[in-house]
């Protein structure tokens, strides 16, 4: 990559925007931490911190690219965010739900204390 | 020219500024969210990532999408998580214990090594100039022709996904008597 154009797609100058590559850059670092919190985490809720991390970091993929393609399909990249964060509503509703029966049957919300299927 | 560069200026100037600010915000918020080990503090911190992320959408150029991320999820998901912090906590044990050292060792490697992956795939390709012809005029328009138009089936769907889990939610959480 030469010079000028890291420039350029860096955005440091005031004659273009910052470029695609910069946007998909830093949605692989979101999703990274993201998985990073499933992965680390004991607590359920942090790893749903996790998983809500990793679903933002798609949707800035899908919206990066739609706008870097000229709006490609009128709105396709937006719809994807809608149908994304609808996903993500009734994701976390549900997942807030078995974390109450979890701490219900266990007393706690720590994943490795929960190993039996019998609840 | 110089008019020109002045007006080109005032055109992309703020908004690189505003990217590489909203980009630190995010970064540093993610990472709180992603590896502090008070759950509180990364749930706050949650919002602030949440916050840059309708940041980038409205640089992207798209107010509704952008609109939405602050009601959706800072308004409902984040008010969701931390419902589900007060609900769960117990002053006994603590919240968070640590991993074993080598596992956390090896987790964070292979982590280093997804994200330079990631990067590596994502800027070795060439990155398109972004298309000057298009100009962000009132998504809410377009998108609400769209979700009446040829996006009608998703859209039912989604009303049909978002009553079932709200009732299953509902019915899951019930205690028995």
């Amino acid at each position: 990559m030469n010079f000028e154009r890291m420039i350029t797609e860096l955005g440091f100058t005031t004659t273009a925007p910052v470029g695609l590559h910069s946007y998909l850059v830093v949605a692989a670092i979101l999703f990274s931490m993201g998985l990073a919190s499933c992965l680390l985490r004991k607590n359920a809720i942090g790893i749903l911190i996790g998983i809500e991390l990793m679903l933002n970091a798609a949707v800035l993929n899908f919206m990066a690219f739609w706008r870097f393609s000229g709006g490609v399909g009128g709105g396709a990249g937006p719809m994807a965010a809608i149908v994304l964060m609808v996903m993500a509503a009734g994701e976390a509703a549900i997942a807030l739900a078995i974390f109450l029966n979890l701490f219900y049957n266990f007393t706690s919300v720590d994943v490795e204390q929960a190993s039996n299927l019998e609840g | 020219m110089e008019q020109d560069s002045l007006m080109l200026y005032q055109t992309y100037g703020g908004a690189n500024i505003s990217f590489w600010l909203i980009t630190l915000l995010v970064l540093i918020s993610g990472g709180i969210a992603a590896l502090s080990t008070n759950i509180v503090r990364a749930a706050f911190s949650l919002f602030f990532t949440l916050f840059g992320l309708a940041g980038y959408f409205v640089l992207l150029g798209s107010d509704f999408i952008a609109v939405t991320q602050i009601i959706v999820y800072v308004g409902g998901i984040l008010v969701l998580l931390i419902f589900g912090v007060l609900l769960t906590n117990k002053q006994k044990q603590p919240l968070e214990s640590p991993r074993s050292w080598p596992l956390f060792v090896f987790a964070t490697v292979c982590l280093i090594a997804l994200t330079a992956v990631m990067v590596y795939c994502a800027c070795v390709f060439p990155s398109p100039a972004i298309n000057q012809n298009y100009v962000a005029i009132n998504t809410a328009y377009t998108l609400g022709r769209m979700l009446s138009g040829s996006y009608v089936i998703i859209f039912e769907l989604a009303a049909v996904f978002l009553l079932l889990g709200l009732i299953g939610a509902a019915f899951l959480v019930r205690r028995a008597d």
